[in-house]
């Protein structure tokens, strides 16, 4: 195999050499056979080209995964429901029939209960996946989360202000999440006008304002906690800032899956100007792609699938972090396969993950955040001590 | 595709990196910018590739402003080999190099055949077909030098424009990397700090010190002992390239001895 395509371009290169000063001495293009390193000539020998796997089977995969986990989910909790008994009753409930009045407690827990639940935190999940692989991507670094934008802390004293101290409660049961989702925004917009300089928004200045103002943040919360005046008002609010779908209804269901369908569609469209993104400014600058306006808008999809989600169930840390990186390192970093896989392996672990928060201990229920936390810190240490994977850096 | 720099200026931060530069390259030619470290190279590349907007003056690509095209359409025209060689991620070097189609994509087109065949071609140019299925961050710098070129040279480009393209290079790439370029026979802005390499592949040399250009011309009117030495500081002789005839420089350091400075001084 010779170093240069073909003959012709060869010949034409050998032509075009005679720069300025007559030809110039370069002999390996004047037709001379190259050795080249042994694994080039294997490479060559193979058909060089690496393909990576076709991402198609692992989604249909994923898919089949994720409706057996629902069904799984929904058929497993604290009270039993026979299997049977779960579909029959989602189906009516699909189909308007009728049911029995002794079905009346069971399609209650089925229908009003656990659906909602569990495709809540299929919804959560699949978000979460996809803002963890976007705002690694916007702040170019592989430790970010979800939460690096402090959109979560800001959320968490929105939410703190509820349970301990029952603001808005004129708004019933949407109060906690309207609180969070205002704190969310709140923080939002301070975190992007501090982190803003002459030239937009650079990763750094997002990284340490977002880490920085979650701190003051979290104090607030911290401070609302600790004044409240009564003992489990503290409990149930620090219960909301681990994580927990709890009160998930149906009518969480829709703002919160169409900010996450929203964003998903949104970021697969731009995977190549994510890719570009990942490799520098200025590199991007030369691919076409303007990488402060880009990063403007990935601010603003992030952290509103992010607000969207923490205020329907709280800050569930680790899912944004984790599955970015085991996504990864089954598909590769290309952004079109990862974020394809990214929502459907958040949605499956999520379900799983609360399923078990609600069974562990029944009738009683773990904080979402303890049982990721439990799962993700040994998986993580063994990502990084497993050969063969990069997270970035060098 | 030829590009002609009118009148460019940069202020950043108060100070002026480049003052009313002008210089031309005409088109299929290989051109150098030379001059000494902060003398304005990178700063004045930057504003051709577009990761910089000048305070004034214009890049003017075949007679357009670059900054009159859309970053897609100057992706398409331009590709650039920054000093960025950091990637964050694990891509692999055929992954590197594809991104180099992306300006001529759709927002949800994949790659074709023609696309793998043209980043095939491009790391073959560089000798760097072997490290394809290589992650990019396990690449030595030169390694990754050349997939990086290979990148540019995928986004089909009119014109090509390099940043120290022979930075961590071994001597037998740098004498590759740059016959390949001339072998592409797009017209090439590159800065080079090799003044002896820059001789022997460019057409044209700019030299550039303060922001500003001391000298342009063919190697042998450019690299000359006098504007060396006023430019450099050092002191130079130039002789024939025994083979080429390229002038090529050898240096000598005065340590400020005038007896040793009066003998290495040129001819």
């Amino acid at each position: 195999m010779l170093l240069y395509p073909s003959r012709s371009a060869e010949r034409g290169a050998r032509n075009r050499r005679h720069g300025p000063h007559g030809p110039v001495l370069v002999p390996w293009l004047t037709g001379r056979r190259t050795r080249l390193p042994e694994g080039a000539r294997m490479a060559a020998l193979a058909g060089a080209w690496p393909r990576r796997r076709p991402v198609l089977p692992l989604l249909v995969l994923l898919t089949c995964v994720l409706v057996v986990s629902v069904v799984c989910a929904v058929v497993l909790g604290a009270a039993h429901v026979p299997p049977t008994d779960v579909l029959r009753l989602i189906a009516a409930a699909l189909s308007g029939g009728w049911i029995d009045s002794t079905d009346v407690p069971a399609y209650q827990i089925v229908w009003e209960v656990r659906l909602p639940r569990v495709l809540l935190a299929a919804v959560v999940g699949a978000g979460l996946a996809v803002v963890g692989v976007a705002s690694q991507a916007l702040v170019r670094n592989a430790l970010a989360d979800p939460f690096v934008l402090g959109v979560s802390s800001g959320a968490s004293v929105g939410a703190s202000a509820v349970i301990v101290f029952g603001v808005f409660a004129a708004l019933g049961i949407y109060a906690l999440s309207v609180a969070a989702f205002l704190g969310a925004l709140g923080a939002t917009v301070l975190v992007y006008l501090v982190a803003r300089s002459g030239n937009g928004i650079t990763p750094l200045r997002l990284v340490l304002t977002g880490t920085a103002l979650a701190y003051g943040f979290s104090a607030v919360t911290t401070a609302l906690v600790f004044l409240a005046p009564r003992g489990d008002a503290a409990r149930s609010a620090l219960f909301w800032l681990l994580g927990s779908l709890g009160g998930a209804t149906w009518q969480s269901l829709p703002l919160a899956a169409a900010a996450v369908l929203g964003g998903c569609v949104y970021l697969l469209g731009n995977a190549r100007r994510l890719d570009a993104l990942a490799t520098g400014d200025e590199t991007a600058a030369t691919l076409g792609v303007d990488p402060a306006s880009l990063r403007r808008s990935l601010f603003v999809v992030c952290a509103a699938v992010t607000g969207c989600v923490v205020a329907v169930s709280g800050a569930i840390g680790f899912v944004g972090l984790m599955v970015p990186h085991l996504v990864r390192m089954v598909v590769g970093a290309g952004h079109r396969r990862v974020l394809a896989v990214a929502p459907l392996a958040g949605a499956c672990l999520l379900i799983w993950v609360d399923l078990l928060a609600r069974t562990l201990i029944a009738p009683r229920e773990l904080p979402l955040g303890v049982l990721t936390a439990a799962l993700g810190v040994p998986v993580f240490v063994w990502l990084m001590h497993r050969r063969g994977y990069v997270f970035g850096g060098s | 595709m030829d590009v002609r720099i009118d009148g460019l200026t940069v202020t950043a931060a108060g100070q002026r990196l480049i003052a009313d530069l002008r210089l031309a390259v005409p088109a299929g030619a290989v051109v150098g910018l030379v001059g000494p470290n902060g003398s304005g190279k990178s700063t004045t590349l930057r504003c051709v590739y577009r990761a910089l907007r000048p305070s004034a003056g214009r890049v003017l690509l075949a007679g357009t402003d670059v900054w009159q095209l859309t970053a897609r359409d100057s992706a398409r025209r331009i590709a650039a080999l920054t000093q960025e060689h950091h990637v964050e991620f694990g891509y692999t070097a055929a992954e590197i190099v594809a991104m180099g189609r992306s300006p001529h994509k759709g927002l949800l087109d994949g790659d074709t055949a023609v696309d793998r065949e043209l980043c095939e071609q491009a790391l073959a140019r560089v000798g760097a077909t072997h490290l394809a299925a290589r992650s990019f961050l396990t690449l030595s710098g030169g390694e990754r030098q050349r997939v990086l070129i290979a990148r540019a040279l995928a986004q089909q480009p009119r014109v090509l424009v390099l940043d120290e393209p022979t930075n961590h290079l071994d001597i037998r790439y740098q004498l590759e990397i740059l016959a390949a370029v001339r072998a592409t026979g797009v017209t090439t802005l590159a800065a080079l700090h090799d003044l002896n390499l820059a001789a022997t592949t460019c057409d044209r040399i700019y030299l550039l010190a303060d922001g500003r250009v001391v000298a342009g011309g063919t190697p042998r009117e450019v690299l000359t002992p006098e504007l060396i030495g006023a430019v450099f500081g050092v002191l130079a002789h130039v002789v024939p390239h025994p083979m080429s005839g390229a002038p090529q420089l050898l240096f000598g350091m005065s340590f400020g001895d005038p007896e040793r400075e009066a003998a290495c001084g040129g001819d």
